[in-house]
């Protein structure tokens, strides 16, 4: 208790000032402060993830392989797409760790706020906090998902080269395109409900409008920079081009309107986040 | 600097709420839907999403100048509406206020409702941490108290059990002790005393006694005046927003309790378009009538007293179960009152202005204020058309002269809550001189 009040007296001092539209100043800071709250939020959602599942965590590793499994057989088998000499189920895994990381983000982001309204409208703590620790059971995923990799890699003897180190690189993309879009929706969500039925929509044809059962090379050329509006069109060329070492083409100019848009989506997404989550506990 | 010493300062706070009148429970989702649409739209035409519904603006708080030194106990009382949650709330940082300000000097912890996230699922040693991040504290500390808060609530055998397998009472417990075991400079509670035995009550009012005297600065809200005067050094009663008064606990429960603050004899709603209700039926006027018809705000112990509902049926064909709750001044629900007048019971009401009044006997109730919720419901389909919590209000009185009421001729405060005249009969067996003495 003495300790306590000892360590708590440097931080007194200083005068907090609450007024309208006065939150944010120390906003930055605050979500700083706030981080063991976001471990704690993350680690819930971990631990009630399996719970009442049979196979509980064997989930994580069940999902992905037979998003590949079918995937491969769609694309690969029935319509004959080209591999670029690489086995077909490794290109599509490759595609499906990003994606399946934006997409699972992508929904427990969106959802995270109304799914935690009873949080929102009793105590105070930076909203953020909410929207990026639902991000982070998608990551548990991420992980689990690359150990596949290495082993599906070791079957087809395809050792990964040293591009395999910029691969974290176009991680952070697919989480940044993610929690832009998440920031976004949720906070949306948060007025209007519609949202909650828009999200899925978008995750379910975004499979379909994303590189992940096929190269974008199947798309013609003279589109390749529209289709690269679709922010997960550069992240998926990009981290399968480092994990396959270069295998497949990688086609730059698209890659940067991808990285562009995601950077846009995040900016505005966060500034959008901001404006509104001062009146949050108003609405939802 | 501006503060002088002030550990939390109010300044010209005030908090405005928009409301919209018509939507209930039961059209939210499909007005949300519409409005989502339509508000896209009506902004890419340049117009602000226009007003579907009858708006009113509602001032929570109207420039509340408050200055509160560190080591000061502050309750805060005031009929529901006053206020009072919208304070706690904004000095919370929940919600922000509409203009003025508040400068805090302090960490803040703030328990506006016990087990706050807690997680169904979680056992109660991972919901002890998670619940204890979520209020502001950090691992160590947690770690530390972890055994004092086991202990605290009485659930050592059930530590690693998940909490939806938990009685009421043991989740109440468990969520509670986390947030006494709470160690900010400023501690903001709301009516958390509302809940839990009476045991364990007592066990938390003692903890927050303790909380006072280690110098901590503490803002609560409570429908308990006992608990307000025994724990507050200073107390402030807020009227519609307001500060209305400010001082002594003592005082100014008495003057809450006493005056025309607590309790009105009628409450009035004269534009129908905007009285509590829907688009079936409105609450026009709520009243307090002695047995010869008089409006009162005090009535005698002996006395039976009416409850007075008046309503304005909009639409036809719907059968209406009008009833009224009773609290006392703690806040305590004395009991729920039904109209069951056979003559409009189960029948489908045409439109128009009906007035129930429902008779609370004489010698029935206790001394003290008393606060009335006027409730109107449909059964078949169940649906709500209003509820107005403390409509009116009336204090009664035991005068001690006659001495045929139920306290006889003790003279000094009697606890309880009702205070029934009862028959008693009492039968002697003794022997022949002691009757000889009473004669």
């Amino acid at each position: 208790m003495l300790s306590y009040r000892g360590a708590a007296a440097l931080e007194v001092m200083q005068e907090l000032v609450i007024e309208a539209g006065r939150t944010e100043r120390q906003y930055w800071k605050d979500l700083w402060r706030y981080r063991e709250l976001f471990f704690f939020l993350a680690w819930r959602d971990l631990l009630v993830r399996y719970k009442q599942t049979i196979v509980g965590a064997m989930w994580s590793i069940l999902r992905p392989l037979i998003t590949m499994l079918v995937l491969t057989i769609v694309f690969g088998r029935l319509a004959g797409m080209p591999s670029a000499g690489v086995p077909y189920p490794l290109l599509v895994f490759c595609a499906t760790i990003p994606w399946s990381f934006f997409a699972g983000s992508l929904t427990s982001c969106g959802d995270s706020l109304v799914g935690n309204s009873s949080l929102i409208s009793k105590v105070y703590f930076p909203r953020m906090t909410i929207p990026a620790s639902s991000v982070m059971t998608s990551f548990a995923d991420l992980l689990i998902s690359c150990a596949l990799l290495a082993l599906l890699m070791m079957w087809y003897r395809f050792p990964p080269g040293r591009l395999a180190l910029l691969a974290p690189l176009f991680a952070t993309m697919a989480f940044a395109a993610s929690f832009g879009i998440g920031l976004w929706i949720s906070a949306l969500m948060v007025r209007y409900r519609d949202f909650w039925f828009i999200l899925p929509f978008i995750v379910q044809f975004g499979l379909y409008l994303s590189p992940v059962g096929f190269t974008s090379d199947v798309v013609p050329s003279r589109w390749r920079l529209l289709y690269s509006i679709n922010p997960m069109v550069g992240t998926i060329d990009g981290f399968r081009w480092s994990l396959l070492n270069g295998a497949t083409r990688m086609d730059w100019p698209g890659f940067l309107v991808s990285l562009t848009v995601i950077v846009v989506v995040l900016g505005t997404g966060i500034r959008y986040f901001r404006k509104t989550e001062r009146t949050f506990a108003d609405v939802i | 600097m501006h503060m002088s010493g002030a550990i939390i300062a109010f300044e010209d706070l005030s908090k405005c709420y928009v409301i919209n009148h018509r939507f209930d429970r039961d059209n939210r989702l499909r007005h949300t839907l519409e409005r989502a649409l339509r508000a896209p739209w009506e902004r890419l035409r340049g117009r602000a999403p226009g007003p579907a519904t009858t708006q009113e603006t509602f001032w929570a708080l109207r420039n509340v100048n408050l200055k509160i030194a560190p080591g000061e106990v502050v309750g805060i009382v005031g009929r529901n509406g006053a206020g009072k949650s919208t304070l706690l709330k904004i000095l919370s940082r929940i919600t922000e206020p509409t203009s003025g300000r508040v400068r805090l000097r302090g960490r803040t912890a703030s328990l506006l409702e016990v087990g706050t996230g807690f997680h169904p699922e979680l056992t109660g040693r991972e919901n002890v941490f998670l619940n204890g991040a979520i209020l502001g504290m950090s691992r160590v500390e947690i770690r530390r108290k972890f055994d004092e808060i086991i202990a605290f609530a009485e659930i050592e055998q059930f530590v690693d059990t998940p909490v939806k397998r938990y009685s009421s009472g043991m989740y109440v417990r468990l969520a509670f002790a986390v947030a006494a075991h709470l160690d900010p400079e400023i501690l903001v509670v709301d009516e958390v005393l509302a809940v839990g035995d009476a045991k364990f009550q007592k066990k938390c009012l003692d903890k927050m006694d303790d909380a006072g005297r280690t110098g901590r600065t503490v803002l609560f809200v409570s429908h308990n005046m006992q608990a307000v005067t025994r724990l507050s050094s200073r107390c402030v009663l807020l009227t519609a927003g307001k500060v209305a008064l400010d001082g002594a606990p003592h005082e100014v429960a008495t003057a809450y309790l006493t005056s025309g603050v607590g309790s009105s004899a009628e409450r009035t709603w004269s534009d129908v378009d905007t009285a509590p209700g829907d688009d079936v039926v409105r609450l026009t006027a709520v009243r307090v009538r002695s047995e010869s018809g008089v409006l009162v705000t005090a009535i005698d112990i002996r006395q039976s007293v009416g409850v007075e509902l008046e309503y304005e049926v909009l639409e036809p064909g719907h059968v209406f179960d009008a009833h009224f709750c009773l609290r006392n001044e703690d806040g305590v629900l004395l009991f729920v009152s039904l109209d069951v007048d056979p003559v409009w019971r189960r029948r489908r009401r045409p439109v128009g202005r009906y007035v129930s009044t429902g008779w609370i006997p004489g010698n029935l109730l206790a001394e003290g204020c008393m606060s009335v919720d006027a409730h109107m419901v449909t059964l078949m389909p169940e649906a709500l058309h209003f509820r107005v919590r403390d409509a009116v209000g009336f204090r009664v009185v035991d005068c001690l002269e006659a001495g045929d009421t139920a306290r006889g001729d003790y003279p000094r405060p009697i606890p309880g809550v009702m205070r029934p005249l009862l028959r008693w009969t009492t039968e002697a067996h003794v022997g022949e001189d002691v009757q000889a003495l009473t004669t």
